[in-house]
């Protein structure tokens, strides 16, 4: 692969320095964290030596708030204040929870995303797995022995727009720098490939705690192409512990069970399902707080009986997987497996008989993805590493928006390698309208109810013409994270009605900075130091970057320009005299202005020169 | 500043101008200029190289979709030759090709209504085949004898062909789950 161009010396005030980043896998389960040290991913453990960490929270009545094994433990005595699964209410409204009222939580059906009341008062599924993101935050901060520099987030690749904002937004909140959001098959082939060496059609088949992804990669000399993506965001191993846990009421008779007493149950269907794998019986013991006791034995065939259903399901996913990609089962020269629930072995056998080969399960399902998303996040940092290898992901579910008669008309399908953009134009319907409705959805469904709404914005500020005149152009931006942004132009007059699109769900960015700076109210007086710290830093990486890149492509520039680039680096400098955090903001904001173009067009040589290189490699 | 974002598809990713294409050399292609340009290479660098990476990089993947599929190629070919397809205004089609669609229409809900995956894959197949015939008429009208009329009707009719499959593909799907 061709040699990086842009990366030069002096990319930063240190330039050897060792960043510390980390890959998260923030699952509906357990979650972890891992780093690369010395050239090797590794999940961290906390002090006892454990490297998952339950995605359990509990909030305390004296305010405290305990994460993980301790929160856990305590779920069935402190069922409405422990959350647990908290990934599936992640960008989803309580109608959206089929199992809601089963549940034994106090739910607040708030407008886009559902919340819930706890004794610490209603908390957002954003904010409880902030709380899960900063346990692991300091774990791994206390491990490295710093801050942290950045971090990569996994994600289910089925996971849609809301559900990807809503946990970015988790993310800053715990007080991270999010570098990318990585999706979970991906960062498993990530992981696997490069210890393989693989080369050709993959597929993983990611079946996590409340999630399931199947996605099929091409992997060609270091480039991991996802070709296509599917799954279901509401089906995982909890599903499994579920039909257990309804095997257990009919078996004993049950019904109308307290909070406790159906958590207790949950907890035991759980542990059920994961002694099924090792043995071909079970025992399901549990006193319930009336004084009955349970006493059952769970086979193996009875529980892949009534699993059936849910294996069933899915093959179809991983069906329309290999139709998008336009492949065949035996195509396919390996199957991944990743997430804990891939260890049951009727789920081994089902995905083995339809390819017709044994899954690769030479990774431990638990551990694949955060490994793979910290060896991304520790080049996405800067870091030098000995692999050059690219990542072309996709986008797993159509956009569109709605059109006459409450139909969804496809704006990027499905699959489309990210980043993408695409433009339409609108006009309007009526003589003199100014302003213009648009509402953003994803997914595959025609009707416009069946897809899952992101956004609803106006357009106001149209200059009034005759109906059709107006000529409006929206941009539909998907960034290499799969998160979408939408602009907008009216055409004839030229002006830029430049719309943000704040979406109904998730929070906006003075909600976030809001809870940030409560989270840090103890920290206050560092705030401002640190702020000049960060913008000074901010200020010399650039200075340092423009100053190389001038070196080496410094004759793309005409004479004036180059006189605009030099001033902009004396304000530069002039600003970090001045220890002045908004000067040096500015002038960070200009000298990145008028370097853009400097960019684009060094771009546009590297792009050139490796094609270049490409064709003299093939004579 | 300006940057220049005239310059065409083939261009960015070093091809020559024509319908024919190596579809392997397209591949190489795109992949050693994603490699350059994606956000992936620029996330630790400063703001406006970001933004730049951004823009390079949707452009470079809009390249490499617009140049695989032969249909979009073939309409890019004539746009840049100041011919519109006009595929949403432009619905005149020779009556024989009218025919065939309505039979393609009939056939594709026989087989959904009456549950036939298999049918429906034949269907595809047949479809395929069909479509190969028109791209390499279209390779003609747009390479070897040039006829730039002929070449925008075959891309309207390739259209036809490709929101036929599309059709096939949502019948599959439905009977699918």
């Amino acid at each position: 692969m061709a040699l990086l161009q842009i990366a030069e010396p002096g990319l930063s005030a240190a330039p050897h320095e060792h960043r510390l980043a980390v890959g998260i896998d923030l699952g509906t389960t357990n979650s972890l964290v891992a780093t690369v040290r010395s050239g090797s991913a590794a999940v961290l453990a906390d002090e006892f030596g454990r490297s998952l960490l339950p995605s359990v929270v509990r909030y305390l009545q004296n305010g405290e708030t305990v994460v993980g094994h301790e929160a856990q433990s305590e779920q069935t005595r402190d069922a409405q204040n422990t959350i647990s699964s908290v990934k599936r209410f992640m960008g989803r409204s309580v109608k959206d929870i089929k199992d809601a009222p089963a549940l034994p939580y106090r739910f607040v059906d708030a407008p886009g995303m559902l919340q819930l009341q706890t004794r610490a008062g209603v908390k957002s599924p954003v904010e409880v797995s902030a709380d899960i993101l900063r346990a692991l935050k300091t774990r791994a901060e206390s491990a490295l022995g710093g801050e942290l520099t950045g971090a990569v987030i996994t994600v289910p690749a089925y996971f849609d727009d809301a559900q990807r904002q809503a946990t970015k937004d988790a993310a800053r909140l715990a007080g991270l720098n999010v570098l990318r959001l990585l999706n979970e098959p991906t960062a498993a082939a990530i992981a696997y490939g490069l210890d393989n060496g693989a080369e050709g059609t993959y597929v993983v088949y990611d079946l996590g705690g409340g999630t399931f992804d199947i996605s099929i990669l091409k992997l060609t000399r270091g480039v991991f192409e996802v070709m296509a993506t599917s799954g279901d965001s509401a089906l995982g191993g909890d599903d499994f512990d579920h039909r257990v846990y309804c095997w257990i009421l009919e078996q004993a008779g049950l019904h109308g069970l307290s909070a406790q007493d159906g958590r207790l149950l949950l907890t035991r269907a759980r542990e059920a399902k994961e002694a099924l794998t090792e043995h071909l019986d079970t025992r399901v013991t549990a006193l319930l707080s009336d004084g009955q006791a349970i006493d059952l034995t769970l086979d193996q065939a009875t529980f892949r009986q009534i699993t059936k259903t849910l294996v069933d399901k899915t093959l179809l996913p991983v069906r329309k997987a290999l139709r998008d990609a336009g492949i065949q089962a035996e195509d396919v020269k390996g199957v991944v497996m990743v997430g804990g629930a891939t260890r049951m072995p009727h789920v081994q056998k089902a995905v083995g008989d339809f390819f017709g080969q044994p899954p690769l399960t030479n990774l431990d399902p638990d551990k694949v993805v955060a490994l793979g998303a910290a060896i991304q996040a520790n080049v996405l940092v800067g870091n030098k590493t000995d692999d050059e290898w690219l990542l072309l992901d996709v986008i797993p579910l159509s956009l569109g928006i709605e059109t006459m008669g409450g139909l969804a008309e496809k704006i990027i399908p499905r699959n489309s390698t990210i980043p993408v953009a695409r433009a339409q134009e609108f006009t309007t319907f009526k003589d003199g309208q100014t302003a213009m409705s648009i509402h953003v959805v994803q997914g595959e469904r025609e009707l416009i109810s069946d897809c899952r709404s992101l956004a609803h914005f106006v357009l106001r500020g149209i200059p009034p013409m005759v109906a059709g005149a107006a000529r409006i152009r929206i941009t539909f931006q998907v960034d290499a994270d799969g998160l979408l942004a939408v602009s907008a132009r009216e055409m004839t007059s030229g002006v830029e009605a430049s719309i943000e699109v704040k979406p109904s769900y998730g929070l906006g960015d003075e909600d976030i900075s809001r809870m940030l700076t409560e989270s840090l109210s103890h920290v206050q007086d560092d705030i401002e130091a640190r702020k000049l710290r960060e913008a000074v830093v901010d200020a010399e990486s650039l200075r340092d970057a423009t100053v190389s890149a001038l070196a080496s492509d410094g004759d793309l520039l005409a004479e004036d320009e180059r006189q605009l680039v030099d001033t902009a680096l004396a304000a530069i400098a002039e600003a970090i005299a001045a220890d002045d955090t908004r000067q040096v903001n500015q002038a960070t904001h200009h000298l990145n202005k008028v370097t853009e173009d400097f960019a684009a067009r060094r771009m546009d040589r590297n792009i050139q020169r490796a094609l270049k290189g490409q064709n003299i490699a093939e004579l | 500043m300006t940057t220049d974002f005239t310059q065409d598809f083939f261009s960015l990713l070093g091809l020559p101008r024509a319908f024919a294409l190596d579809t392997e050399r397209l591949d190489h292609a795109w992949r050693t200029a994603a490699a350059e340009v994606h956000p992936d290479r620029h996330a630790s660098r400063p703001e406006a190289e970001k933004r730049v990476a951004l823009m390079m990089a949707t452009r470079v993947n809009e390249a490499y979709q617009t140049l695989k599929n032969p249909v979009n190629r073939g309409r890019y070919l004539l746009s840049l030759q100041g011919v519109d397809t006009g595929e949403e205004t432009n619905t005149s089609m020779p009556a024989d090709f009218l025919m065939a669609q309505m039979e393609w229409r009939e056939s594709i809900e026989d087989a959904r209504d009456s549950g036939e995956v298999e049918a429906l894959d034949a269907l595809s197949a047949r479809l395929r085949d069909e479509m190969r015939e028109r791209v390499a008429e279209l390779a003609v009208a747009l390479d070897t004898a040039p006829d730039l009329d002929a070449a925008a009707l075959l891309v309207r009719k390739l259209r036809f062909l490709e929101k036929l499959e599309q059709e096939i593909g949502d019948a599959i799907e439905s009977l699918l789950g």
